[in-house]
């Protein structure tokens, strides 16, 4: 049981804006999820943290239903994610933006093109509003001027920003972003912190963060969930997860190099 | 070390196994069947959904049909030229030559054309399908698209199975056509048959029937090369060496596909439509 269940899972939870309830998730005889429990904050940076293979890409799959678990349930505002038809579900999965780990941009497409995909898909807006908007959100990230440039010829971090602008041009309820930094440089992934928050600022969105980086983690999150062994392990807000004895917890944070227990990023 | 042995198991337990065990081949193999048949089914699912998106239907039209034309032009040339060798130098005997073509013609049309333009087909643009769907599939590109509530069955797999269905009859046509030219320049150039009696016996011996035939059967090899390319595509998993897998994987399964079914399609449109000349 969670203290988020003093509301019915079939109804909005005014500060919970999404619910995982037993999700299990095993590919063939590997289990990579185990009866997992999760919340995630309304409005909030929400970041999740564990070892490589731990299973997070795989949770955040199910947050769409890009993958369906063999139990368990995913509530959004009273929305039983797994049990919605095809247009239902299509319809409701407008409502996410999810950054890829490796962008997953379509090599096919420009880099304009590539951030038009879904006003193109999903809106009835003219060439020139979509290219104007798409040129607004490059121009945010620091990308004007690579519209016509292919997926292929960009660096990792380029891939990365152009993959958040597509993400963002539907302005959706919830980001999702999977190791916005992993593999940047240092000024880079301050960079994309930065943006992180911004955005938070902009759009009033709720965000999920993958991440591993403990530094970044710090500036940019409100909730930290630790994934592990297939389970949260724990979950809490910044000051709570810096105060943290839980061994495991904190020596992964003392290994990140960043100072636990209290101190200042 | 000591192995324990093995447990005892009853008779009917062993015979039930070894059953099992023995049908295991044909089991997946229906397995497979059914993955396919349903992946055709789901995307055709799609076909009256909008938005219909024009543009991913000419794409891969001119991705199939475009792209393997000259392939098919080249080889169906040859192959007309090579058969009309052989049916001279065969009928010379009996001073027939002259029904080169005609005897020829036939062939290539129920037979060699629309099986050789759909293994052309399969070897480059079902393989490419299924490296380009492959591809998708591994770098999450697939993914992206669900994600951003885009149908990858509508959106990929769709567009690329009618324009298998719509491309692999008109290179059929293509091939046969090229091959009668292959043909007749062997037979009247080369060789120096009548070309009255060659045109006059072509006639004869070859009908609206034959070519219809042909071409029924090449809507059914091009939905298969297609679908098996987007089914190994789709399906694609183990990094980049699951892609190539995959693709040698697609054309293997679509050439043995085709030629094992234009057996079985030639038995059904022979009894159902069957042409004044053949065995009933
Ligand atoms: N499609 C799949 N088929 C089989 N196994 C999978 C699949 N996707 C993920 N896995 C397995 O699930 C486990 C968790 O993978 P996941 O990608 O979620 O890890 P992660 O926590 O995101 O790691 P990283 O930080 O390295 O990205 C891994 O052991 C992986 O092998
Ligand atoms: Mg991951």
């Amino acid at each position: 049981m969670s203290d988020a269940d003093d509301v019915p899972l079939a109804q909005a939870h005014p500060r919970w804006h999404l619910r995982v309830r037993g999700l299990t998730k095993s590919f063939g005889a590997k289990l990579v999820l185990d009866k997992l429990d999760l919340d995630v904050e309304r409005g909030k940076v929400n970041v999740i943290i564990g070892a490589s293979g731990a299973g997070k890409s795989v949770l955040i799959k199910h947050f769409m239903c890009l993958l369906r678990p063999d139990r368990g349930s995913i509530w959004v505002d009273g929305t039983d994610v797994f049990a919605l038809g095809t247009q239902p579900l299509s319809l409701f999965r407008r409502k996410f933006g999810l950054v890829f780990q490796f962008s997953a941009l379509f090599d096919s497409l420009t880099v304009e093109e590539n951030c038009a995909f879904p006003l193109r898909e999903h809106t009835k807006k003219s060439k020139a509003e979509i290219k104007d908007i798409v040129r607004d959100r490059l121009a945010a990230l620091g990308l004007d001027g690579m519209q016509a440039m292919y997926p292929g010829s960009l660096s990792g971090g380029q891939r990365k920003r152009v993959g958040l602008a597509r993400a963002l041009v539907l302005e959706p309820e919830i980001l999702i972003f999977d190791e916005p930094t992993t593999g940047l440089d240092p000024l880079a992934t301050r960079n994309v912190d930065d943006m992180i928050l911004g955005v938070m600022d902009r759009y009033k969105v709720t965000s999920v963060v993958i991440s591993h980086d403990m530094a970044s983690v710090f500036r940019i999150a409100d909730r930290i969930a630790m994934l592990h062994e297939r389970q949260i392990l724990v979950a809490g807000t910044v000051d709570e997860i810096r105060g943290s004895e839980i061994p495991y917890l904190y020596e992964f944070i003392r290994t990140s190099g960043v100072a636990a227990a209290g101190a200042a990023p | 070390m000591n192995p324990s042995p093995p447990p005892r198991r009853s008779f009917g337990a062993e015979v039930v196994t070894g059953v099992g065990d023995a049908f295991r081949p044909v089991v997946r193999l229906l397995d497979r069947f059914g993955d396919h048949v349903i992946l055709l089914a789901r995307s055709l699912a799609w076909l009256p959904r909008r938005p219909f998106r024009p543009a991913n239907y000419l794409e891969a039209c001119e991705y199939i049909g475009v792209g393997s034309l000259p392939i098919v032009l080249l080889v169906g040339f040859f192959t007309g030229a090579v058969m009309g060798l052989q049916a001279v130098y065969a009928f010379r005997q009996f001073q027939l030559e002259s029904f080169a073509g005609g005897t020829t013609g036939k062939a290539l049309a129920v037979e060699l054309a629309p099986v050789l333009s759909a293994l052309m087909v399969a070897g480059r643009s079902g393989a490419g399908i299924a490296t380009e769907l492959g591809t998708m599939r591994i770098t999450e590109q697939i993914d992206a698209l669900e994600s951003m509530a885009v149908s990858p069955l509508q959106f990929l797999v769709l567009p690329r199975l009618i324009a298998g269905m719509l491309m692999a009859p008109i290179l059929s046509l293509l091939f046969f056509i090229v091959a009668m030219v292959g043909c007749y320049f062997l037979a009247v150039v080369v060789q120096h048959v009548d070309h009255g009696q060659f045109v006059l016996h072509t006639r004869d011996l070859l009908t609206t029937t034959d070519v219809a035939q042909g071409m029924l059967k090449s809507i059914v090899f091009g939905l298969i090369v297609t679908l098996i390319g987007c089914y190994q595509g789709y399906n694609a998993a183990g990094g980049g060496r699951g892609v190539g897998l995959g693709t040698t994987r697609a054309v293997v399964f679509s050439s043995v596909t085709i030629l094992i079914s234009d057996y079985f399609l030639s038995d059904i449109l022979l009894r159902v439509m069957s042409s004044d000349t053949g065995v009933r």
